[in-house]
């Protein structure tokens, strides 16, 4: 099983996604943002950072790169793709989830430890997971909106993969940290799984199971 | 464009557009230089023209008066920071004082460089930029060693926490150093926050930054080899910044002065974080012959500084440069502080090589020169030459100046006034002391911070020290810590450093980390003081004795002078940063207490010392008597005990103890993991003196009780004192015959501070509206209490 991580110019978190599929057992293929191909991968990773410097809007530059072209067809043909933070606001940006992240409501970037009510574990990325877990956030813009038709219908259809638990970090309506495709392959999560894959350097591994999830997938 | 003239002193004092060329000057020996407005002396410009054997150029001129400032020349410190030289070498350290940074060989074929640098003026007149490029100049000075990045701290220092200039500086440079830190993918995992009225009008924005390299693969600055290409890659240059170090950083503060707010930087983490993985690839594919980062004084100093160190001749071509302003001059060309660039040395051969990689990252790279035959720096600007000097005599040898000096004449009464009357313990004072602002929790700050990036944080805030893992085979791993205590430093200068470099030996070991090197970043006021002077001497010369007897060396640092407004000094800062080994992070000591049950003790010795102290300050506003003894001997002997408790797995949890006393550290350890403690004070020294006394060398140490006996022996036989305090259990703090609170009250007192005077922590807004912009805290925060859930 191959999982590639995707480093766009700005990308932070690449390469502790690339361990985190590592720990997981897959093997980590680094994929280049110039570069259309996915080199046979199973899995993609769009991982957290500050692609293209967030200039314009998080994630607005980043969905035009060569990449991404070759990733949204893919996703549409059921690949399956885990946004992370920036990697979800890229992904919203690419119309591959519904809603945009927004301006933290505290408008501070916010790093802590947060605890997730998971709501869907039958999505390629969320299945092995706990039915509460605890992984951290960080972001500036992690405020999901969404208007209010498309917030009925994600929860009508159970699209929330996860809800904050104990205090909202960054006003996201309803509370929701991450969704996902109707297909269940494309799911987008603003906290960090793969900064909760080791305990000496998370607060647990709870996020191991997000890459484990997908190694069923296609195991 | 008539603004940026009337506040640029260089534009100003040299008030003229026909470029001066050497053909000129050489010409035109008797014009008049407006060389005093430039901050030269009248003796520093005869020397100018002894060098050249003329009158210097303009842009010679303005290149002289930003490398002989204090800020690049360190005239006024030299004299006393060449005891930190003549130091003990380590055969760890692999590049001492003198380069960008110092490197420290940590094994398996690794090495670690860092250095603490200030960004204090800037910082000021504009929170935000100046705090983040305080960030983005110590990385670059990080990544010109040929080092990867891979973490960030940052000591800062504001004015008395409800002042309004605070509220008014605080948001915006915590909002700085995380918006560039953050861009930039580095985790910050620690610093400090002091609050202090001797800091309004001048907070102290320090700034750490730590990168990691192979130890055959350091780059130095040299540049070496005629024919060599001279690269600029990175930003364009622009006017932003231009006099950042003559005028802002080289001078005190006045009333009423012009607005300088257009010598402060623009910063742009994209651009750095594209710069820093265009260099590294470079480096890693050895295209790199030298390498320097463009910081304080642009180019000039860049150029200068590489020239020199190679003992080369230097030929640039000026207007080859990418500028953002085509109207600009050679001049500003050259003093140009624009952010995120760097100054390469490449052979020919590998020239398309490296613009490859630079395109490949969207970095701008350009040829603008070339290392030549001779000793001249020769600059041309559209064909005619504008400056020709030997480089040395810019880069190494400004004048040097042993100030006078003078012991301040308040000394004396401040040392011998009235110390305030004891108090009796209660809840109430403990509540009031964790809640005080030097005590309270940084949580709204620190959460700002990216602090995981990169996977490697093991310990950060609120640990004592930050520990971060190198290598996922091995385990190996660095701790750091900084400190300064600016109230002792006051009380005694020299005991005052050795303290600061106590603290940090302590907190860095108190994790399990060996200390094996120093940085520091000295903040003092005016030089021109003698008093401030004498102060400067006695802190370097206690720290240089002070490194000598703990046996590790100072790699590198960074003095920051005119930290003043007015005539009214700071009061004198050195903050220490030390470097700690820890051969496998994972059996790193953590400062909470881990479970129910354990044996709680305190190692080292409580005497009646409260002069200086946080209790003093918080409840009497008084800074006065003695700062606690210091005793490096014992000071070593603690760290090898935690060190080897750490070691043989004996140890829980380890803090060491300082600003508050026992009782801080108590709480802080207690509220970590919400374990509790009953404590029995021993015989002797009153509850108040033993709860708030801030005597040296101390920790407070959890062992399981199959530990205890073996532990307690090992102390015995090495000579610590260790006593026992207790045992940690329930969720509630219990110091027998003293005091008993419930962990929930002290938890509500010791986090509601910071968010009742700058809003509240992220998550407890989630029904009001959006909170206030960051430069605009809500003056009437106070009365919000933050449901902390």
């Amino acid at each position: 099983m191959k999982i590639g991580v995707v480093t766009f110019p700005g990308s932070l978190d690449d390469r502790d996604a690339q361990r985190a599929a590592r720990l997981a057992g897959a093997e980590a293929v680094a994929l280049w943002h110039a570069d259309p191909d996915l080199h046979g991968v199973d899995a993609v990773v769009l991982p957290g950072g500050f692609s293209y410097g967030d200039y314009l809007r998080a994630g607005a530059i980043a969905r035009f790169s060569p990449v991404m072209q070759t990733l949204v067809d893919a996703a549409k043909g059921g690949l399956p793709v885990l946004g992370i933070c920036n990697g979800f606001q890229v992904l919203c940006e690419s119309h591959l989830l519904p809603g945009a992240l927004t301006r933290n409501a505290a408008l501070r970037f916010v790093n802590r430890d947060q605890r997730l009510r998971v709501a869907n574990r039958r999505t390629a990325w969320t299945a092995d997971l706990a039915e509460e877990i605890t992984i951290p956030v960080k972001n500036g813009e992690g405020s999901y909106v969404a208007d209010e038709r498309t917030l009925d219908a994600l929860e009508a259809e159970g699209r929330v993969v996860a809800y904050y638990e104990g205090g909202n970090p960054n006003g996201s309506l309803r509370d929701i940290a991450g969704i996902a495709n109707a297909a269940g392959n494309v799911v987008g999560i603003m906290p960090h799984p793969e900064h909760a894959v080791e305990d000496l350097t998370g607060p647990g591994t709870d996020g191991l199971a997000f890459f484990t999830s997908v190694l069923g997938v296609r195991a | 464009m008539s603004t940026l003239e009337a506040n640029d002193p260089v534009e100003h004092a040299l008030g003229q557009t026909a470029v001066d060329t050497v053909e000129r000057a050489a010409a035109s020996a008797d014009q008049a230089q407006p060389y005093a407005e430039l901050g030269l002396k009248d003796d520093e410009y005869a020397r100018i023209r002894e060098v050249l054997g003329r009158r210097p150029t303009q842009t010679e001129l303005a290149m002289y008066s930003i490398m002989w400032s204090e800020h690049c020349s360190y005239k006024s410190s030299k004299v006393h920071l060449r005891q930190f030289a003549d130091l003990p070498r380590s055969e760890r350290l692999l590049v001492g004082m003198g380069e960008n940074a110092g490197v420290v060989d940590v094994g398996e074929g690794l090495a670690v460089t860092f250095k603490v640098e200030s960004h204090n003026h800037p910082s000021y007149v504009e929170p935000y930029q100046g705090a983040a490029t305080g960030i983005g100049g110590i990385v670059r000075d990080i990544l010109t060693m040929g080092a990867r990045p891979v973490l960030v701290m940052d000591p800062l220092r504001f004015g008395d926490a409800d002042h309004p200039d605070t509220a008014r500086v605080l948001p915006g440079i915590v909002a700085g150093v995380g918006g560039y830190g953050n861009c930039l993918g580095l985790p910050n995992i620690g610093g400090e926050v002091v609050f202090d009225p001797s800091y309004q009008g001048n907070p102290l924005v320090n700034a750490l930054c730590l990168g990691v390299l192979k130890k055959d693969r350091i780059q130095l600055s040299a540049a070496r080899g005629v024919g060599n290409a001279v690269v600029l890659l990175g930003a364009k240059t622009g006017r932003d910044g231009i006099g950042g170090v003559s005028v802002l950083a080289s001078a005190t503060f006045d009333e009423g002065g012009p607005a300088k707010r257009p010598s402060v930087q623009v910063g742009d983490p994209f651009t750095e974080k594209l710069l820093i993985e265009s260099c590294l690839e470079m480096f890693d594919a050895d295209l790199i012959a030298g390498i320097q980062d463009l910081g304080g004084a642009g180019l000039t100093c860049a150029l200068t500084e590489t020239a020199a160190a190679g003992r080369s001749g230097m030929l640039a071509h000026l207007d080859r440069v990418p500028l953002r302003e085509a109207s600009m001059e050679p001049h500003e060309v050259l003093a140009s502080e624009s952010q995120e660039r760097m100054l390469a040395i490449v052979e020919p051969r590998h020239l398309d090589a490296v613009l490859a990689i630079a395109r490949k990252w969207g970095v701008i790279a350009t040829a603008i020169g070339e290392v030549v035959e001779g000793d001249r720096l020769t600059v041309t600007w559209h064909g005619e030459t504008v400056v020709d000097v030997p480089p040395a005599s810019l880069a190494d040898e400004g004048p040097v100046y042993d100030r006078p000096m003078a012991r301040p004449a308040d000394l004396d009464a401040l040392r011998s006034a009235e110390p305030p009357a004891y108090p009796q313990v209660d809840e109430d004072l403990l509540l009031r002391m964790v809640a005080s602002p030097n005590l309270c929790s940084r949580r709204w700050v620190v959460e700002q911070y990216d602090r995981i990036v990169l996977g490697g944080t093991v310990l950060a805030w609120p640990e004592d020290a930050g520990v971060v893992r190198l290598s996922e085979a091995t385990g190996l791993g660095i701790a750091l810590a900084t400190d300064g205590n600016g109230r002792y430093t006051r009380l005694d200068p020299y005991a005052g450093a050795q303290l600061a470099l106590a603290e940090a030996c302590r907190n860095v070991a108190a994790t399990g980390a060996v200390p094996v090197a120093v940085t520091n970043c000295l903040n003092f006021g005016s030089p021109e003081d003698p008093e401030v002077m004498w102060q400067f001497a006695e802190a370097t010369r206690g720290l240089a004795e002070g490194c000598a007897a703990m046996g590790i060396p100072v790699t590198g640092g960074n003095v920051s002078f005119y930290n003043q407004t007015a005539d009214v000094a700071i009061n004198p800062t050195p903050v220490i940063g030390v470097l700690g080994l820890l051969d496998d992070v994972a059996r790193r000591t953590p400062m909470g207490f881990q479970g129910a049950g354990e044996t709680l003790l305190l190692l080292g010795q409580t005497r009646d010392e409260l002069g200086g102290s946080e209790w003093a300050w918080a409840e009497h506003r008084h800074l006065g008597g003695l700062p606690p003894a210091v005793d490096l001997v014992r000071e070593k002997l603690l760290g090898e005990v935690l060190v080897s408790g750490s070691r043989d797995g004996m140890l829980s949890s380890a803090h060491d103890l300082s600003d508050g006393g026992l009782a801080q550290a108590l709480v802080e350890s207690a509220l970590a993991r919400g374990i509790g403690a009953r404590v029995v004070l021993p015989e002797g020294l009153s509850a108040f003196v033993q709860l708030f006394s801030e005597s040296a060398g101390r920790a407070l140490v959890t062992v399981p009780r199959s530990e205890e006996l073996r532990f307690t022996e090992m102390c015995d036989a090495r000579g610590l004192p260790c006593v026992r305090l207790g045992v940690t259990d329930g969720t509630g703090l219990e110091v027998q015959d003293v005091l008993d609170l419930p962990l929930d009250r002290l938890r509500e007192a010791h986090e509601g501070t910071l968010p009742a005077l700058f809003g509240p922590l992220a998550g407890a807004t989630a029904s009001a509206p959006a909170g206030p912009a960051l430069t605009a805290p809500a003056a009437d925060a106070g009365a919000s209490q933050p449901d902390l859930g």
